[in-house]
């Protein structure tokens, strides 16, 4: 078999593999590698965690839709100062690479949680998951405010200095989600994870309420995978040098292989590992070998790869 | 007296395994499906977590079962039985399915039911097909020389889950149906104050509905009873990594955290469960 060079980088984090567990779908690592060692993906992007301990939103919290699920946890965790203790220490002795999701209520929240894991070590990135409610501005949604997204980065990055990678991951319930990209690049994100869930309802027609406790919940699986490859392609279009972690939908081997090619630089997997804990180490080997077979040396060969111009003969 | 519940899937693997043999038992469905050695690691209480669809499915979550139980045969190797019953998509897809079809499973999934180290009175308190795995622990712990007495309870008749042979490990079986079809009329719980007294029970294990392990948990509060309850909440994933499927459960330093079902669970101590709290924010 012929080799390619399967790596990745993101800020100055590199990646020996492209493949990554999706936030909130591995909780910190330890479930899953009953399945395959950690070691053997990319990396594990663990679950938001935020400052404090909190319980999460009210079951029922999930609804199974067509090709996809609706979710409402609510970021159920045990707070920042417990998964430092706990988790981050079993991550480190899996030999996994490690990239830390944030989650904030607060501007000065994310400042906060970034102080604390900026002298962590074996940590490879921080994940700002931006798709939280900002108390401070009736509840609004980070990622859906221009200028709080731009906030949040800038407080993580003043604090973080250049230690560690900066990925922001944004909502795909935008207007605009080109200016909201290049507003937390601007501010010194290093790259992008695109997309979160898609807001969703089911309503029970037996009960003839909402199904889920928390009434609106993110919707994730193959449903949305169309609208997460447009959302990468446009923003690969406009900002083409920096790096995206593509997600949203991802199944197979072909599915991460369009993303890589809409401009992703590396794929998380979520929705598929609930129904296939070996998921990600098949999509793994399958993405590898449809790259080899199309001729690529490299995975970043392939970044982006369906935005080329063809030179015609009018040329 | 009550051992330790075994807290982390150590054993859960993921194979293929053939269906055996598919056939109609009442409302419900016994499947018997060849899993080879994985057989030695099942206990009673843990569940399975099977794909359902086909691999060009729309429904991309597995579905938990609870193992109603495993054997291990010369001619078969290990076999496990699951009692479904067809009410949703999946589950009816898994019914139709014909002997010799290959089913991909994840298992043994959560906790185990707790065995006394002790041969004591136990009492099995089952809610329609819920009964299921209560047989095969049924034979366990009679195995371990306890007493066990069983109740069973559903809405009508039909829903009764009691197969012939689940009878011997049991010392007495009684049942009850809201309806009155058969046995005596009323709910499991109308039955239970009075065996635990005059059986001199230690243990009371169950499996079924919610409101019906609620209820359960409120008669053995207030008796010298240890209560184990096998719980189902909404899975998406029962392997630990989604945050579906929690519960309000008061942990040892007298606060109350919602623990997975999957993972702290199915089997649970009942008194410890918040069950007002169930479906409510904390």
């Amino acid at each position: 078999m012929s080799s390619i060079d399967f790596s990745t980088t993101i800020g100055n984090a590199w990646f020996p593999a492209p493949t990554f567990t999706a936030s909130g779908c591995a909780s910190s690592g330890r479930e899953l590698a009953q399945f395959f060692p950690l070691r053997e993906m990319g990396g594990v992007v663990t679950k938001s965690v935020m400052s404090k301990p909190r319980n999460g939103r009210a079951t029922p919290r999930m609804a199974e839709t067509p090709s996809g699920m609706l979710n409402s946890i609510g970021l159920q965790g045990p707070g920042i100062d417990s998964f430092i203790a706990n988790d981050v220490p079993y991550l480190v002795e899996q030999k996994a690479r490690i990239i830390v999701s944030i989650a904030g209520e607060t501007i000065e929240e994310y400042s906060t949680l970034a102080r604390k894991l900026r002298s962590v070590s074996g940590i490879s990135a921080i994940e700002v998951n931006i798709s939280c409610p900002n108390v401070e501005n009736r509840g609004l949604v980070f990622a859906c405010d221009p200028d709080a997204s731009r906030r949040v980065i800038d407080g993580v990055r003043k604090t973080i200095g250049g230690e560690l990678a900066i990925i922001v991951k944004l909502s795909p319930d935008v207007t605009d989600l080109v200016s909201i990209a290049r507003g937390v690049v601007d501010a010194g994100a290093d790259g992008l994870a695109l997309i979160n869930t898609v807001l969703g309802m089911v309503i029970n027609v037996d009960t003839m309420r909402p199904q889920l406790g928390g009434k609106t919940g993110g919707l994730s699986g193959p449903a949305i995978r169309p609208i997460a490859i447009r959302a990468v392609y446009q923003v690969h279009a406009a900002l083409p040098n920096t790096p995206i972690l593509g997600m949203g939908g991802i199944a197979s081997g072909k599915d991460a292989l369009e993303m890589i090619l809409a401009g992703a630089s590396g794929v998380s997997i979520g929705t598929a590992s609930f129904g296939n804990p070996t998921a990600i180490m098949s999509i793994q080997s399958e993405l590898k070998e449809m790259l080899i077979n199309r001729g690529f040396t490299s995975l970043k060969q392939a970044v982006g790869f369906a935005h080329r111009v063809e030179a015609t003969n009018n040329e | 007296m009550v051992v330790m519940m075994a807290t982390i899937n150590k054993n859960a693997q993921q194979i293929l395994a053939p269906i055996i043999s598919n056939k109609r038992v009442g409302q419900y469905h016994q499947i018997i499906l060849n899993i080879g050695d994985m057989a030695a690691h099942c206990k009673p209480g843990n569940f399975v977590a099977i794909k359902v669809g086909g691999a060009q499915s729309a429904m991309v979550l597995r579905r938990a079962f609870a193992i109603s139980r495993v054997s291990m045969s010369a001619t078969l190797g290990g076999t496990m039985e699951l009692i479904v019953a067809p009410y949703g998509q999946g589950s009816s897809w898994l019914c139709a399915l014909p002997e010799g079809a290959v089913i991909d499973l994840v298992a043994p999934l959560g906790t185990a039911f707790g065995i006394p180290t002790e041969p004591v009175h136990v009492l099995l308190v089952g809610g329609g097909y819920g009964s299921a795995p209560l047989f095969g622990l049924a034979e366990l712990l009679n195995a371990r020389g306890c007493r066990v007495d069983m109740i069973l309870g559903a809405s009508t008749a039909a829903k009764i889950y009691a197969p012939m042979e689940g009878k011997r490990a049991v010392n007495s079986m009684r049942i009850v149906t809201e309806d009155g079809s058969t046995g005596t009329q009323g709910r499991v719980t109308d039955l239970i104050p009075a065996l635990v007294a005059d059986l001199d029970i230690a243990v009371v294990y169950s499996c079924g509905p919610m409101a019906m392990l609620a209820a359960i948990t409120k008669i053995t509060d207030d008796l010298d009873v240890v209560h184990q309850a096998s719980v189902e909440e909404s899975m998406a994933c029962g392997i630990g990594i989604c945050m579906t499927c929690v519960l309000p459960v008061k942990t040892d330093d007298g606060s109350t955290s919602m623990l997975r079902s999957c993972i702290d669970g199915p089997v649970m101590d009942g008194s410890k469960v918040q069950w007002d709290l169930v479906g409510k924010t904390l």
